[in-house]
Formats: structure tokens, C-alpha cells, sequence
């Protein structure tokens, strides 16, 4: 028994990623082209060159038809994958794998969610017949309760708190700015985000994701043949997954400080790429900062900061994309909008743009030509029940 | 031989208050002096009759359990489908006492009595949500409420009051009437319903105590419930009752409707001396007398919360918050999906954590909610109370009546569950404060109420707010 993982044996060789955005004129049909078509044209193939695929969609579609409609394949394998909001990551591990099996030369991942077609605010789960007693509480609501505990158990005045995660949420919205691709592109100050009215406990809109359509996708071939389709691969150094069975919600030592989905993911995930200090060995982590103090715990439970510090390091600018570990240069779910299936990939969208050097100079992460190594953390559900993934790619295979 | 009366009682208020001063503003006409009770928007005839049948059940003798169950309302939240059945899940009776509604008409809740003194021992519960057109009548003077008697002989327990006579007087009159579906009821000019409520009172009331061997002047206290206060006013100096005529809960409650007989009853047995003669009047289609003497036990075993109490306990709503619940005012929902029906099947399989709220435990004393299917053990959670470890408020989540307060909640003895808060004023709630269950209505989907169990802060007399402990 054992997490071995499959460091360097597959790479990414293409990439492609639509912009996030409410885009009324666009279904999913034609994000899934957009997407699916840079990233063939980002690899120099065509459809034909992939022999299997991995669609990843939460609640846009069913079955590997939705994507084998708008691409015309013939004849070709697609499974629609489905987990919470770490679809898309979870649609790029099953690729990855069934290429390190053996079974595939070329195999595609694509994630896609339409979520602005619902007629609501927020996201909204598929409602799955039940007894009628499950919580009906928003994702917004539940994250809010970590701030409060976060603050209690450290002693961290809840004014400063406030601000920390408020610039949280304005560091995402800067570097979000400054990229073409992401759905909110408006510079917001810490002040203004304080200013805001609360809609779930403290958090305020401003600490929310952008809810937003969208698809990415990538092409993963055999890391041997990657230079075939580009100079710059990026090698798949780790992935993992943890499936959290929910028991922090009835276990009364849980205290909402920390998501131990994730801890134990970026174990595995660091065990498996031989990484023994995150904060310094990263060029840059991209994170599910679906709400501010989502994106505050995360840097302590992946290993980047010791407990009860990131606060500080949020004041610092540690995370800043001039700081020492640059998060979410690419202005995160916050900034960059959160169509579900299809954000894991997007992550990894930012990690291709940024290690490969193609993201433009005012964006451009501190780390640059130092550091190869990106660390990508998507999660799903609750504080108490989540799932939670977490890849880190390289540009530079192990000696 | 035995003698046949009430085991145990027990009486519900919910927790808001309508000042009668706020109609007349708003709706042009109505309203009066003093308060009513109001059922918060989670709450209906079932949910306030469980948590009545609760209190009562606590102060029920060993070995009294109810073999049937009674439950009478004009504001059933089913046709076709018998409501007493939700309400004999929450109390979680043995399947084999069957539950039966007696619906319709506030004499309902006379024959539910006049059925469960018949046999024994009886549960019977009354539940009301009292509603009518804004500014009328009805409106201001009815109340939201419940009441619960567990009725039997001797036999099955020590009586805290026993019957000693009763009486019945039947006519078919319109004083009152409403059809199916709608919520309010129309009423004849009330001087008609006065003369037939006069006679009829008369006429029973001579019966009853006639049958019980008494005078007038044996009687210690008579309660009159009937929706036609000047009736009951009337009938008072027609039958010389002077100060034995109880004042009743008008100005702080309201008429309660098929719950108020039990009510006044439960409010008279938490002050009354034992060997006292207590005549319960009902005007309501008809008239019924139930002549009672209380007993050396009363003493020892009256129920918690008291019906003062729970009058004197309570907080403000306002008239427009009012309407709305009751429907009458439609406001704009959350920007969410409306929730989706519960299944039947799945409800089905839990019913007892979803009506009864018990958990599991695990061997190692772990307890679980909802209950694990690892687990040998069930775990009855009803009646624990806990303390919040943290808690948020919702201002996105669809509810009736936004926003959400939700919290996390450790139980006395083990178990967490998150959950919602009722009864609760955001500014009020804090870590630390201690809570317990009660059964509500979550939404209504499809016509399916959704029952399951909310917290709501527990409160002393008197107490209103949440925090420390």
C-alpha cells in the first residue's frame, strides 16, 4: 500500500483557458470549443490526435456526450468527471493517469461550468432528493464561521482580522487587474472592501468568488514525448486527492481553524514531488480562495506559514506577486470568477503562463527564473466536509 | 370505582407578540389593546402541539403512556392527510397507539377530550394558528398556540384533576363559518351567536352541575373559551358567576381557538389549591361544561414551563413581519432556488432522527447526528440542551423569513450538530449561549411541510437574551 504518485512521467504539452465571464452570448457548447481549441492549437494537434478525454462539468451537462457533441469526435472515449469544485483538477489527475498507464498516447482534460444560465445569484447545487433535514446554509455562510474561530483561537483582534482578509481580497483583485482573461479586472482597496455590508456573518460580496461561465483544458502526452509537441513542458511532479468523510461537522474537537482535507492532501502531494519547504522551494501557488478566510486558513494548512501567522504574512505582502511566495497571481476565484468544473484547470492555466514565462511583465511573479516549481490547490464543499486536491508542476524534470 | 379525569398537561406559547396597536395603523381598522401571540413563520398547529405534548409527557406519571393520541385544529397543515401522525413521531409513541385528527371547528377539541376520557390513557393536543383579514376582528383578538392533556382513570396514574361532571348542549347555527382554502373567517352580527351562547350555556352548564351534584356556589373558578367574547361576558352575569369567572388570557394571548379550552385549563391547574372545583366552558357550536376537582398531586407535579411563564417570556414582532408570515403578505424572496421537495421515501427511512431527532452512539460513547448506520446504539436527543461554539448569519440562503441565523451546537453529554436558530434576534445570539431543540416547519415545498428540529435559546422567565451562560 502506498501514494506513489507518477512525478515526471507526464506532462502538459497545451494548454488553452476562455476568459471568465458572464457570457450570455455563449453556451457550453461554445466555451468548450473556445477552450478545447487553444489548447490544440497551444500543442500543435488537432482532435484527431487526442484518444481520450476527460470533461469535467459539476452540474452543466451529463455524460461524455456533452463533449463529444460540440467537438464532433468520433469514436472517441470521454468521461464526464464530477467533484464538487475540484472537477476540473479531478478531469487533469484521471487524464494524467490513464497516460502514465499506458493506455493512451494523448489525452485531453477539459473543465466547463455554465453557471449563469440558472437565473440566481451564487452557485446551486443539483437538488438531490433527501430527508429534508441536510443544511440548507450557503457555501458563504459556512466559511464565514472560520473567521470568528480563527480570531479566538489566535487572539487576533477581529478589526485586524477584517483587514487581513480584506487584503486578501484586494491583493486577488489586483493581480486580476492586470489579466485579460479574468472575470473582475477593477483594483479595489482594502478600505472599500471593510466598508461593505455583510451578506453571510462578516463576509461582504468582496470576500466572495466571482461566479462566472467559463472552460480550460489541457493535452497530456508521456513526459518522454513532450518535446515533441513543446520546449517548454510542464511536468505533472504530484497530484493528490483527499475525500473528506464529513466528520468534522458532528466532531466537537473540530474548531473551523483549519481544513484537515487539505493538510493531509498537500502531505501526499509534497511527499510525492519531494518537496520538504513549500514557502521556498515554490515559484508560485495558485488557491481555492472561494472566500477570504478560505484563502487566510489555506496558506497555514498547505504548509507555506506556521499556524496563526498568515494573517501576518497577508499584512506583510508574503503572498503579493512581488512577495516571496506569489498566491493567486492570476487574481484567484476572487478576481478570475469561479465556473466550477472548469477552475482546477485554470489554476493550472496560470502555473503553464507563469513557470513557461509567457504571463505579461505586470503580472509577472517575483519568483520568475529562480524558482520551477507551482503548487495548485482546488477544493470542494465545507469547512467539516470537503474534498480537496493538490497538483504541483514543474518545468524542470528530476535529475 | 375509577374515576376518570387529567394524568398531566402541558401548554404552549410562541415566542412573538403582537402589539394590537400596530394593525389599525397599518391596515386602517382593527386592532385593540394588549398583545397576541404569534407563531413565528417555522411554526403551525403541529409543531406548537408537539412542543405542548412535550411538556406534558415530562410530567406524566410512571407507566401512563399515551395509548392514543387526539389531536384537534382549525389550521390543520393537511387535508387528507392526518396531521397527528407527525406529531406522534415527534413524541416518538408506540406505533401502536393510533393517532387520530379531530379537525375543523373549535369543538374539535372537546370531542377530542370527550374521546380520550372514553378510554386511556389519552393524548390530546390541540394546536392553532388563529388568522384572519387584516384589521378584522379575528386578527387581533385570536392568539397562536397549543395545549396538551393526557387524559385517563385513575388506574393509569395519580389524577391531578378529576372530572366530576359533564354536560353538552348541541345546535346548528351560522355564527361563524369559512370554506376550505381560505384563511379567514366570516362572522354573523354577533348578537345572534350572543343569545344562542347565552341559552346554550345556560342549559349545559345547569346539566353539569346537576350531574356532578353541585351548586353554583361550589364552584370555584370557570373558564369560558369561545371565539364570541361578549358571549361569554353575558352568560357570565346570566349565570350569577361574579369573580369565579376567570379572566382569561384576551389581553396578553388572544382566543387560541381548538387549543384555548386546554389552554385556560393549564393556565388555571398551574395556580389552583387542590380540592378545588374548576368548571372549563366551551361556547363553540354548541355549549360543553367539564366540571374538574383537583387533587393533593397537583402540587407535586405541575409541568415546566407555566403558562405565565410563557406569557410573560416573548418579544416583539412587527405587523409587517406578521403578515408576512401568515402569507397575507408576500415579500420578495432571496435571489435562490426555492428548495426542492422532501422525499416521502427518505423521510420515511429516518423518521426517527427526523422527527424525533435521536442520533446514534458508537461504541466508544461517540455520539452521531445524524445517527451513524455504524452504530448499534440510538440516542435520543430531544430533550438535551447545548451550548453554541460558533455561529454566522445567512443574508443569501433561501428561507421563509431571511436571513438564516445558523449555528454550531456541542450537546450536554456529547454530539455536534450545525443547525439552525430560531426565536432568536441576530444582535441577541452569542458563543457560548445555550440552546435546546425544538420542532419546527422548515419550508413547504410542493405542498410537503418539511418538520425537522431547529435550536432556540433556552429561557428562563422572563430572560430574553441569548448570550453567556
Amino acid at each position: 500500500m502506498g501514494s506513489h504518485g507518477i512525478r515526471d512521467r507526464v506532462a502538459i504539452v497545451g494548454m488553452g483557458c476562455t476568459r471568465f465571464a458572464e457570457h450570455w452570448d455563449k453556451g457550453v457548447d461554445e466555451l468548450l470549443l473556445d477552450a478545447t481549441g487553444e489548447a490544440f492549437a497551444s500543442a500543435g494537434i488537432t482532435k484527431d490526435d487526442v484518444d481520450a478525454f476527460w470533461l469535467g462539468t459539476a452540474q452543466s451537462g451529463m455524460s461524455g456526450m456533452v463533449l463529444a457533441k460540440p467537438l464532433q469526435l468520433e469514436g472517441k472515449p470521454v468521461t464526464r468527471v464530477e467533484n464538487m469544485c475540484a472537477t476540473g483538477s479531478e478531469a487533469l489527475r484521471q487524464a494524467a493517469y490513464a497516460v502514465a498507464s499506458g493506455a493512451y498516447d494523448v489525452a485531453m482534460a477539459v473543465g466547463v461550468e455554465k453557471v449563469k444560465d440558472s437565473g440566481y445569484q451564487g452557485l446551486n447545487a443539483f437538488p438531490i432528493p433527501t430527508d429534508g433535514t441536510n443544511r440548507t446554509l450557503t457555501a458563504a455562510a459556512m466559511f464565514s464561521m472560520v473567521a470568528p474561530a480563527y480570531a479566538k483561537r489566535y487572539g487576533v483582534d477581529r478589526d485586524e482580522l477584517r483587514r487581513a482578509l480584506a487584503r486578501i481580497a484586494a491583493k486577488n483583485h489586483a493581480n486580476g487587474a492586470r489579466n485579460p482573461r479574468a472575470q473582475f479586472r477593477r483594483e479595489v482597496s482594502v478600505e472599500q472592501i471593510c466598508a461593505m455590508p455583510a451578506v453571510a456573518g462578516e463576509l461582504s460580496v468582496f470576500d466572495c468568488a466571482g461566479v462566472a461561465d467559463g472552460a480550460a483544458a489541457a493535452v497530456v502526452v508521456r513526459a518522454e514525448d513532450a518535446h515533441r509537441y513543446t520546449d517548454r513542458p510542464l511536468y505533472v511532479k504530484a497530484l493528490s486527492f483527499v475525500a473528506g468523510n464529513g466528520s468534522g461537522l458532528t466532531d466537537p474537537g473540530y474548531d473551523y481553524t483549519t481544513f484537515p482535507e487539505i493538510e493531509a492532501s498537500a502531505r501526499d502531494a509534497y511527499a510525492q514531488a519531494g518537496v520538504t519547504d513549500p514557502r521556498a522551494e515554490l515559484a508560485m501557488a495558485e488557491v481555492h480562495d472561494c472566500f477570504t478566510p478560505t484563502e487566510l486558513v489555506l496558506m497555514e494548512d498547505l504548509g507555506f506559514v506556521e499556524r496563526g501567522t498568515a494573517w501576518k504574512h497577508v499584512l506583510d505582502g508574503t503572498f503579493d506577486l512581488d512577495g516571496e511566495l506569489p498566491v493567486n497571481p492570476d487574481g484567484g476565484l476572487k478576481s478570475f470568477g469561479h465556473p466550477v468544473g472548469a477552475s482546477g484547470l485554470r489554476m493550472m492555466f496560470e502555473a503553464w503562463l507563469q513557470l513557461r514565462g509567457e504571463a505579461p511583465e505586470e503580472r509577472r511573479i517575483s519568483t520568475y527564473g529562480q524558482r520551477h516549481l507551482a503548487l495548485t490547490h482546488n477544493l470542494g464543499g465545507y469547512p467539516g466536509e470537503m474534498v480537496s486536491f493538490v497538483s504541483i508542476l514543474g518545468t524542470e524534470p528530476s535529475a | 370505582m375509577a374515576s376518570r379525569g387529567i394524568l398531566s398537561y402541558g401548554a404552549y406559547l410562541p415566542y412573538r407578540r403582537l402589539d394590537r396597536s400596530e394593525i389599525r395603523p397599518v391596515a386602517g381598522t382593527g386592532g385593540g389593546r394588549g398583545q397576541r401571540t404569534v407563531a413565528s413563520y417555522d411554526e403551525d398547529a403541529t409543531t406548537m402541539a408537539v412542543a405542548a405534548a412535550r411538556t406534558a409527557l415530562a410530567a406524566a406519571p410512571d407507566g401512563a403512556a399515551p395509548r392514543s393520541l387526539w389531536f384537534a385544529t382549525v389550521s390543520p397543515p393537511y387535508l387528507d392527510k392526518t396531521n397527528a401522525t407527525a406529531v406522534h413521531a415527534a413524541l416518538r409513541l408506540d406505533p401502536a397507539a393510533p393517532a387520530f385528527d379531530v379537525n375543523g371547528a373549535v369543538r374539535s377539541a372537546v370531542g377530542a377530550l370527550d374521546a380520550g376520557l372514553g378510554g386511556g390513557p389519552a393524548l390530546v393536543v390541540a394546536g392553532e394558528v388563529r388568522t384572519g383579514r387584516p384589521g378584522s376582528p379575528d386578527e387581533a383578538a385570536g392568539g397562536d398556540g397549543a395545549s396538551a392533556l393526557l387524559v385517563g382513570s385513575s388506574e393509569d396514574g395519580e389524577l391531578l384533576a378529576e372530572v366530576i361532571g359533564r354536560a353538552s348542549a348541541t345546535d346548528e347555527f351560522v355564527d361563524r363559518w369559512r370554506t376550505p382554502g381560505e384563511i379567514a373567517s366570516k362572522l354573523w352580527e354577533e348578537r345572534f351567536g350572543e343569545g344562542r351562547y347565552v341559552e346554550l350555556g345556560a342549559q349545559a352548564w345547569g346539566d353539569a352541575l346537576k350531574a356532578a351534584g353541585l351548586v353554583v356556589d361550589q364552584v370555584d373558578r370557570v373558564l369560558v373559551a369561545t371565539s364570541h367574547a361578549r358571549a361569554a361576558a353575558t352568560l357570565g352575569t346570566r349565570l350569577g358567576l361574579g369573580d369565579r369567572l376567570a379572566p382569561g388570557l384576551d389581553a396578553t394571548v388572544g382566543f387560541t381557538g381548538a387549543a384555548h379550552p386546554g389552554l385556560l385549563l393549564a393556565d388555571a391547574l398551574d395556580a389552583a389549591r387542590p380540592g378545588e372545583v374548576i368548571a372549563l366552558v366551551v361556547l363553540a357550536d354548541g355549549a360543553d361544561v367539564v366540571l374538574l376537582r383537583t387533587t393533593d398531586a397537583l402540587a407535586s407535579r405541575r409541568p415546566t414551563p407555566s403558562v405565565a411563564d410563557q406569557v410573560a417570556a416573548g418579544a416583539p414582532v412587527a405587523y409587517g413581519t406578521f403578515l408576512a408570515w401568515r402569507g397575507v403578505l408576500p415579500v420578495e424572496p432571496p435571489r435562490r432556488p426555492e428548495p426542492a421537495r422532501p422525499s416521502a421515501a427518505a423521510a420515511g427511512r429516518s423518521r426517527d432522527w427526523k422527527f424525533g431527532f435521536v442520533g446514534s452512539e458508537a461504541a466508544d460513547g461517540t455520539v452521531h447526528l445524524p445517527p451513524s448506520p455504524l452504530d448499534d446504539r440510538r440516542r435520543p436527543m430531544a430533550d438535551a440542551t447545548g451550548t453554541i461554539v460558533t455561529y454566522t448569519v445567512d443574508r443569501l440562503a433561501y428561507s421563509p423569513s431571511p436571513p438564516v441565523v445558523f449555528a454550531v451546537v456541542d450537546f450536554d453529554g456529547g454530539g455536534r450538530l450545525p443547525v439552525e436558530l430560531t426565536d432568536v434576534d441576530v444582535e441577541d445570539v452569542a458563543i457560548g449561549g445555550r440552546v435546546e431543540m425544538t420542532f419546527r416547519r422548515l419550508f413547504t415545498a410542493d405542498g410537503i411541510h418539511n418538520y425537522f428540529w431547529k435550536a432556540r435559546p433556552v429561557r428562563t422567565a422572563g430572560a430574553s437574551t441569548t448570550g453567556g451562560s
